[in-house]
Parts: structure tokens; C-alpha cells; sequence
């Protein structure tokens, strides 16, 4: 009964946009001696090819569990996961053939837990190269990791530093060399920055638009800092207790946003200007805590905190709507 | 204009360490008086934390030195107080939350044991307190910071409790024993957006409660914005600029304030800026000068040589830097 | 400053990692006490031939003239009942005791570390519950009591001893890379080998062991220590070193007959020992203190 319904999407999906990356009702769940925890419980989306995609959320909301599952970290528990249209790739890494896992590559959040403290950045880089038959030789490999540095504007003399010698920027620099060096074609980046400086963040952020520029890559950009999706990202979608709130093109995500989540969110932002202060939702301020992903509220998992709630809302769980070109949204306040 | 509280003057901060001395610290100047929310800015490994801990004297004496400064604690100077003193100062008077909740707080005892234990250590008069007393005060302070189901809070431990409700149980605890200076270094910096703007309006409502001053340290320009009368901004182990908040984000004067400003991320859109060039000074061996010069894009022949003193541009406004020379130099904030 | 070339390079870091490890280990002057008596009783393990006054003490030998003398100045450490120059003993006996501390960490710890890195990283699996089990059984039986039990099945030797310690003793490594290897396998820089498509082989031996080298080397020395002491237990009741060799465990079991009268047969091989034990003690003391910050 799925399975027509399920390829016809993708027929329609292929037919008409370039896609890299098609998630289907994926759902993700750990299973604990406390419970069943439902990281991510149903998310559609599709990334269209060249494009960054953005994804927002607090904690628990499941995001960074979307980003391993699609890159192999994790497998899904249900759901289906399509790479350029024709690949499944919803399994594990263990059991993906290796011309994939160069396809796919993702850049960690913290940069001073993803790489090895007893490795030399040489031979972190040259990792991925080894691995991939990339640069015939030693001598060629060696020339590929200094080619990398240069990409990334770190000195030659990093290759002997182990990564406790070099500070958090740089090490994220190192990060994203490493996940280029394969030349993928889908990038995921979670929370690249989020440990980073401002000015850091700023230098990062620009050499990673220049880089999707060069190599025609499509991002994954994950970060719960608004400001920062806001220049960054095409089209954004923001996930609450693993389930997706609502997604639209970026500037109608900022002018316009309609479920009451995302307008408590953007509420709460620290801003520096006037200007941007104003363009912030006024009336809804933020309440409450996060629930435990263990004990997700029945009906719509945002109404306990949520000001404009209604009766149904602790009942049911709304279904996603889309209310213009673009612009989905999961809420009782839009269904019809 | 009312006495300062807290007057930093003048402080070096070395370490030793295997390849040298870390000069961090050349020349901190920070005062903070009576009532007021000062916001100390600052980039990963300016200084900040390093100050802070300074004051608290928290700092482990090997490896650090202090060859110069003193640190005026209500006209004392706490690097020169003996235990008893410095005990008292800690008990009463100056208290500090830390970064990160989870790590301040002791895993294997419950959230009451550690309130009671801050009440009973706050006691002024050195007299024992009865239980019921201490408990009654233990739940009287969880209720300031909005904690619900105070009883059943005092018997969960640390890890039972929510980032945000762990942050706020640090608060109530730095409440019971400071009166007059609260540090915060950092607060809300590992919770989630929404938790952490809770968190900084609940600070700020208990300060204007209590009238206890607020040191507010952040990386984060946008997190001191509403939070604070006047701001400083750190680089490198000096300050650099001091302004009313309002003024300093209306018209940044030091070029690392400018830089730092044109690199955060609009809602407006509109890209992201440059970010500044370069990266900060190794301390073992600092630029000569101005500790910015590297990187400035205004750099003068004089940055090179000799370290920018305060020029007082306006009344609210002091910066350290040569491009300002035309106005009154050698001012601290007095 | 002249280009180097990739393994000057490689050797100028390696050269500035040891002295600044050198720089850490100094700060402590007691690890500095342990490795200074260390290589004393190095030296005279090693030259032991040579540099003893009495070398025939260390053999087959008997002079009744010279029996049972109190420490004076022609022996330092006095004579035993057959004649021989203790010291010397002494000498020789460090010899047979550091070195088979030093063969049995050769042959446990690369048994011990392998099973530890399958079972840590395939924990919850098959793999980990049977090698697990087997190294509880191990762990269950007293090392003492184990090793008696090896050693009475096989005739007592210096050899059938280092082995009976050996199977004492590889369980307590392959507890020890479990616990560590079980908690980096969810690190992120292994998460990031294994999605990139690394073979298992360089995930265990490349990303993972690696970073398990200062906990490994804090033991080895500590438990040098140990395996002298248990070593020197074994020869104490008779399982291991056969007389006429010298053993610093028989030394003091032969003398206990004499005590308190000729109290320096037993007396100086005793101190020995503890000398030895302590000194590497303080040393693996310092070793832990050297390397286990850098992780942090």
C-alpha cells in the first residue's frame, strides 16, 4: 500500500528538480533501559543539488541524529534515504560500497574531539586519500595534504602539529580539508561553528561559500544560531523533539514565520542592531524547558510550551500542510 | 560619582611554563561600582576567564605569577588578604557561576545537600544554624530563580535536572553568599537559545532585586547587549575599549570592536562580513606595542613601539588606541 | 631558518615532544629519586660481573673461612653460611629480577592489549562477552595463588616462574583497554574513520591504540614493580629460582633460618627488593603524571 504511493513521490521528485538528497519519513530510535527515545520520528525533506539546506533546532530536537543516520553513522530505523535519485543509501557505512562513502563527507561540531589527538595533521589528512587510492603514491599523497592546507590557508608547517598544538579554528579549518579531500558532492555540517569565535566563525563561513561555489557542493548546515542561517542557507527547516516544525525558503522563514515555535525561537535571539530587533516576533517570549526525548508529549510535542494552544493540540498530532510555493508547516493552527 | 567596588589596576598575570613565560595579562585596568552590570567582551583566549579567576584568587600560584597589580576590593587589595579575609570575601561578598552548570556542580551529591552547604557556609554571624532553618532558606532562594517543586528539586541529583535547571540552581547558589559582586563567566553559554535568553532576564531581574552588581563575561557581543550598562572589550591580555553599551554598539571605536561587529551575522541578511586577519599573539613571546598592531588594518609606526594608553574620547567612551591620541590620554576609569 | 627535510622534521618534533615531556617529569622530585635509583641498580644489574667485589659469590662457591661475617669493610653486606660475599648476590640477584619483570611484560602485554582493543571495541557483541568472561575467570583466582598453582605443576624454575606470572598477570591489561577502549570507540575522530571507509585493522591499531600509550606505559612500570615482588615471592617458597643461583626472594628465604642472629643475610636482599619496587613506583608515579595530562 506504501510502496506505489512511495515511488511515485520520487518519480515526481526526480522529474521535476535536480536532487541530491531525498529523505522519506526517516525515523530514528534508541533503545534505553529508560525508554524509547525517538530522535527523529518521521522527517521528510530533499536537498536540491548545489544548494545549502538548512536545519535548525535546540537540543533533543533529533538534528544531529539526521546528519549521522545520513551519513552512515547510525542506521535508520525505518525510512528511506535516496543519494542522486537512484541511491539507497539507508544503511549503515559498514554496508555502503566505498565509492559512495566519498560521495558523502561531514564535519563534526567540536572541533577538538574529531580529530585524532595522536595524530599528526599529515596523517589525519592523508587518511581519506589512502582510503580512496586518491594521489598514486606517497609523494603524491603528501602533495594532495599540502594542497589541501593551501586550500584552507593554513601553513605549510602545520603538517607535524598535532592537533593540541593548533587552536579551535584551525582545527575545524583541518575538519573541512579533511572532508574535501575525497571530493564529495554532499557535505554535511553540523554545528561547524558553534565553538568557534565570531571572527573565526566569520573567516569559516566565508571559505565554505566560496568552496560550494568551486566544487558545485550541496551543504547540509545544521546550527541552532538563526543569524547565522539567515546568510547562509537557502531554504530552512526547523525540527522540535525529532519531528519537523516547518520549512520555507529562507528570507519567507525570517519575514514570515508561521509555526509558534520557530517565532519563539527567533524571539530569543540575541540581536545587535535596531533593525534586526524589529524584524524579531514580539508577542511570544520563550517558556518553559525542553522535554526529555524519552517522555515526548502526546498530541503535538510543542503544546505544553506553546501560547497559542488549542484543545486539539494535546490530542493529536498535526499533519504537514503547505501553505505557498515552498513553505510547509506542521500545525493545528493551519490545517484546514 | 560613588566609589568603585572593584577596581582592577594595572595587572600582569605570568605563567611559567616549559617553553618560557606566558605573559598573558599586561595591564588590566576594570572597575565596577556598586549597582552597576559591566560586560567584559572578549575572543577565545583574550584574558578573560583569566581576570576572573584573578579576583577570586582562584588561580594556581605555580605556575602563575603576579609581578604586578592590585586587585581593590572596596579599597582592599585581595592579592595581598590572608585566608581569613579572603575567606570572608568569598563567603559574603563576591561569588562566581561558572560556564558550564554540569561541571560546577558535584555529580554524587544531591542539588539540597550543596545549597545547604553554600547556606550554611554564608552565615555571617558564625553562629550554627538549626536544619529547618537552612532548609527553609534553601528553598526560598530555589524559588527566586523560578525553579517549580522546589522539595523535589533539593533531592534530585545534578544529572536528574535539565542544563537550564542546573544553570539556574548555580545561580541561586552564587545568590546565597554573594551580596555584593556576582561574576558570571559565560552563563548559558552550552544551553540552548531559548533556555539561555531565560536565563540572562532571570540574572538580570535578581540583580536589580538584590543590588548586587553583575560582571557579565561573554564572547558573544549579542549576549551583553541588553544585559549591561557599560561594556569592555579584551584582546590579547589588555583592555581596549570601554563604552556605555548602547554607545559602543552604535559606534565602535577600536578597530578590533569594528571588526568584531562587522563580523557577526545580521537577521538582516545581507552575507557574512570578513572576520579580522590573523589570529592572536602567542603570549610567550607578544607583539611589542600595541598587541593588536598585526592584524590592524590602521596600524601606525607608533603600535609597533609603544602600548596605547586610555584616550578618553567622550564621557562614556575610553579607547586604547594611537588613532586617538588628540585626546586626553592616561585615563582609567575612575 | 633552512628547510629541513620531512624526517628532520619528524625527528626535531619527536626530540621536542621528549623534552618537554622531561620538563613535566622533573617537576616532581620523588619520580626523579625513582629513576636516578633505577639506573643505579641498572648499572650494577648489568655490570653486575664486573663490578662486584666477589663474583665466585654468585656460582657454585664455599669458603668456611669467610662464613657468616657481619657487614665490615671487606663485605659490605656480610656473608652467608657458605661464604659468599652477599653483595655480589645482591648484584646478581637484581639481574635475575629485573630481568624477568621485564620478560613477562613482553609476553603479557601484547596478549593482554589485543584482546583488550577486539573486546572494548566490539563491546556488547559475542566477541566481548567470551574474551571478557575468560579474563574474569583469570581475575577471579588471587595472582599469588595462581601463580603457586602453575608453578608446583611444573618444576620449579626461573622460566616456568616468569611463566606462571605471566598468566596471572595479562588479564588486568585487557581489563585495563577495555574500560578505555570502550569509551573512545564513540569518539568522534573514530566515528569520522569509519564513515571515510578505514579497515578495521588502522580503527584499532591507528585512531584507538594510539591514545591508550600512556595508560599502557603508567602500568608496565608500575607493574614492574609487582611482577619483581611476586617473582621474588615465587623463590621465597621454593618455586623458582633453584639454588646455587643467586634470587633475591631465595636470598631472604634462606636467611630467615639464621634471624635474628645473622640478620644480614636476610636483611639486605629484602631491602633490595623494596628498593626496587619503590623505586619504580615513584618512576611510574611520574610517568602517569607526565603523560596522562596531555589527554585532558
Amino acid at each position: 500500500m506504501r510502496l506505489p504511493v512511495f515511488y511515485f513521490r520520487i518519480l515526481v521528485v526526480i522529474a521535476l528538480t535536480n536532487n541530491i538528497l531525498l529523505v522519506d519519513q526517516l525515523k530514528k530510535h534508541f533503545f534505553t533501559y529508560q525508554g524509547i527515545v525517538k530522535a527523529v520520528d518521521g522527517i521528510n525533506f530533499f536537498i536540491k543539488e548545489g544548494e545549502t539546506f538548512g536545519l535548525v533546532g535546540e537540543s533533543g530536537s533529533g538534528k544531529s541524529t539526521v546528519a549521522y543516520t545520513v551519513v552512515g553513522m547510525y542506521r535508520p530505523t525505518k525510512g528511506k534515504i535516496i543519494y542522486q535519485g537512484d541511491k539507497d543509501i539507508s544503511q549503515d557505512s559498514r554496508k555502503r560500497p566505498l565509492a559512495l562513502k566519498k560521495e558523502i563527507q561531514i564535519v563534526f561540531q567540536d572541533p577538538g574531539t574529531s580529530l585524532n589527538p595522536s595524530m599528526t595533521i599529515k596523517d589525519i589528512l592523508e587518511l581519506p586519500l589512502k582510503v580512496h587510492n586518491i594521489g598514486k603514491n606517497h609523494e603524491g599523497r603528501i602533495n594532495k595534504v599540502k594542497e589541501l592546507l593551501e586550500m584552507v590557508q593554513l601553513p605549510m608547517s602545520y603538517i607535524y602539529k598535532y592537533p593540541s598544538m593548533i587552536g579551535g579554528g584551525e582545527k575545524q579549518m583541518v575538519a573541512i580539508a579533511r572532508a574535501l579531500a575525497t571530493n564529495p558532492s554532499l557535505v554535511l555540517l553540523d554545528e561547524p561553528t558553534s565553538a568557534l569565535d565570531v571572527s573565526v566563525q566569520a573567516k569559516l563561513i566565508n571559505m565554505l561559500i566560496q568552496f560550494q561555489k568551486e566544487f558545485n557542493l550541496s551543504y547540509l548546515f545544521i546550527t541552532h544560531d538563526l543569524s547565522l542561517m539567515r546568510n547562509v542557507a537557502s531554504r530552512v527547516a526547523i525540527m522540535y523533539l525529532g519531528k519537523l516544525c516547518e520549512i520555507a525558503p529562507s528570507s519567507e522563514f525570517f519575514k514570515n514565520p508561521l509555526h509558534p515555535y520557530t517565532q519563539m525561537l527567533l524571539s530569543s535571539i540575541p540581536v545587535i542592531s535596531d533593525e534586526e530587533e524589529a524584524l524579531k516576533p514580539k508577542k511570544i517570549i520563550s517558556t518553559g524547558e525542553i522535554p526529555s526525548p524519552v517522555n515526548i508529549p502526546p498530541g503535538c510535542s510543542f503544546h505544553f510550551r506553546c501560547p497559542k494552544k488549542m484543545d486539539i493540540c494535546s490530542r493529536e498530532d498535526p499533519i504537514i500542510t503547505e501553505i505557498n510555493e515552498g513553505h510547509t508547516v506542521r500545525c493545528h493552527l493551519y490545517t484546514k | 560619582m560613588s566609589k568603585p567596588l572593584l577596581e582592577i589596576k594595572n595587572l600582569h598575570v605570568w605563567f611559567k611554563v616549559f617553553g618560557g613565560i606566558l605573559k598573558v595579562l599586561d595591564g588590566v585596568n576594570f572597575t565596577v561600582r556598586s549597582g552597576e552590570k559591566v560586560g567584559l567582551v572578549g575572543e577565545a583566549g583574550c584574558g578573560k576567564t583569566t581576570t576572573m579567576k584573578a579576583i577570586m584568587r582562584l588561580l594556581s600560584m605555580p605556575p602563575a605569577i603576579i609581578p604586578k597589580g592590585e586587585i581593590l576590593f572596596k579599597g582592599k587589595d585581595i592579592l595581598r588578604m590572608n585566608q581569613a579575609e579572603l575567606q570572608q570575601i568569598r563567603k559574603e561578598k563576591i561569588s562566581m557561576i561558572f560556564q558550564d552548570p554540569t561541571a560546577a556542580l558535584n555529580p554524587v551529591f544531591t542539588i539540597g545537600t550543596q545549597i545547604q552547604d553554600a547556606v550554611r557556609f554564608s552565615e555571617r554571624s558564625g553562629r550554627k544554624m538549626k536544619k529547618d532553618e537552612i532548609k527553609a532558606r534553601a528553598i526560598q532562594v530555589l524559588k527566586e530563580v523560578s525553579l517549580p517543586d522546589q522539595e523535589r528539586v533539593l533531592q534530585n541529583y545534578p544529572i536528574q535536572l535539565s542544563g537550564g535547571m542546573r544553570q539556574r540552581v548555580c545561580i541561586s547558589m552564587a545568590l546565597v553568599s554573594a551580596s555584593e559582586l556576582i561574576i558570571g563567566d559565560e552563563p548559558g553559554t552550552s544551553l540552548d537559545v531559548t533556555i539561555k535568553d531565560q536565563i540572562l532576564k532571570l540574572l538580570k531581574e535578581l540583580a536589580k532585586k538584590h543590588d548586587t552588581s553583575i560582571i557579565l563575561i561573554s564572547h558573544a557581543l549579542g549576549t551583553v547587549k541588553n544585559m549591561t550598562d557599560k561594556v569592555y572589550v579584551m584582546y590579547a591580555g589588555a583592555m581596549v575599549e570601554l563604552a556605555k553599551t548602547k554607545e559602543l554598539f552604535a559606534h565602535p571605536l577600536h578597530p578590533y570592536s569594528q571588526g568584531l561587529l562587522a563580523a557577526i551575522p545580521r537577521l538582516t541578511g545581507g552575507g557574512i562580513g570578513e572576520g579580522i586577519d590573523g589570529h592572536i599573539p602567542e603570549y610567550i613571546n607578544p607583539p611589542k606595542g600595541c598587541r593588536f598592531h598585526p592584524r590592524c588594518k590602521q596600524a601606525m609606526p607608533i603600535c609597533k613601539d609603544k602600548k596605547p594608553p586610555f584616550f578618553k574620547v567622550s564621557e562614556n567612551h575610553e579607547v586604547a588606541c594611537f588613532l586617538f591620541q588628540n585626546f586626553g590620554g592616561d585615563c582609567i576609569d575612575k | 631558518m633552512q628547510k629541513k627535510s620531512p624526517t628532520q622534521e619528524r625527528l626535531s618534533r619527536r626530540w621536542e615532544n621528549i623534552r618537554r615531556n622531561w620538563y613535566k617529569f622533573s617537576r616532581n622530585s620523588l619520580s626523579i629519586i625513582g629513576l636516578v635509583v633505577i639506573c643505579i641498580i641498572l648499572f650494577f644489574a648489568i655490570f653486575a660481573p664486573f663490578v662486584s667485589p666477589y663474583p665466585e659469590s654468585a656460582g657454585k662457591f664455599i669458603n668456611f673461612y669467610e662464613a657468616s661475617q657481619p657487614p665490615n669493610f671487606t663485605h659490605l653486606c656480610g656473608t652467608d653460611a657458605f661464604g659468599r660475599d652477599i653483595l655480589t648476590r645482591i648484584f646478581f640477584g637484581c639481574r635475575y629480577s629485573l630481568m624477568m619483570g621485564v620478560t613477562v611484560l613482553l609476553l603479557i602485554v601484547p596478549v593482554g592489549v589485543v584482546l583488550g582493543l577486539i573486546a572494548g571495541y566490539h563491546r556488547g557483541k559475542w566477541l566481548d562477552i567470551v574474551i571478557m568472561r575468560i579474563t574474569d575467570i583469570f581475575i577471579a583466582v588471587p595472582p599469588l595463588i595462581l601463580a603457586l598453582a602453575v608453578c608446583s605443576v611444573l618444576t620449579p624454575s626461573i622460566f616456568h616462574a616468569m611463566l606462571a606470572i605471566s598468566i596471572a598477570w595479562w588479564p588486568w591489561y585487557t581489563r585495563l583497554l577495555y574500560g578505555i577502549v570502550s569509551s573512545l570507540k564513540d569518539e568522534f575522530f573514530v566515528h569520522s574513520a569509519e564513515v571515510t571507509g578505514a579497515g578495521k585493522m588502522h580503527i584499532l591499531f591507528r585512531e584507538i591504540l594510539l591514545n591508550c600509550i600512556s595508560p599502557i606505559l603508567t602500568k608496565m612500570s608500575l607493574d614492574m614493580g609487582w611482577i619483581i615482588l611476586i617473582g621474588a615471592s615465587l623463590s621465597f617458597v621454593g618455586l623458582g629460582a633453584q639454588p646455587p643461583t643467586p634470587d633475591l626472594g631465595s636470598m631472604v628465604a634462606d636467611g630467615s633460618k639464621y634471624l635474628p642472629d645473622q640478620w644480614w643475610i636476610s636483611v639486605f636482599p629484602a631491602f633490595a627488593i623494596m628498593l626496587i619496587v619503590l623505586s619504580f613506583n615513584l618512576f611510574g608515579d611520574g610517568i602517569r603524571d607526565t603523560l596522562g595530562v596531555e589527554r585532558g
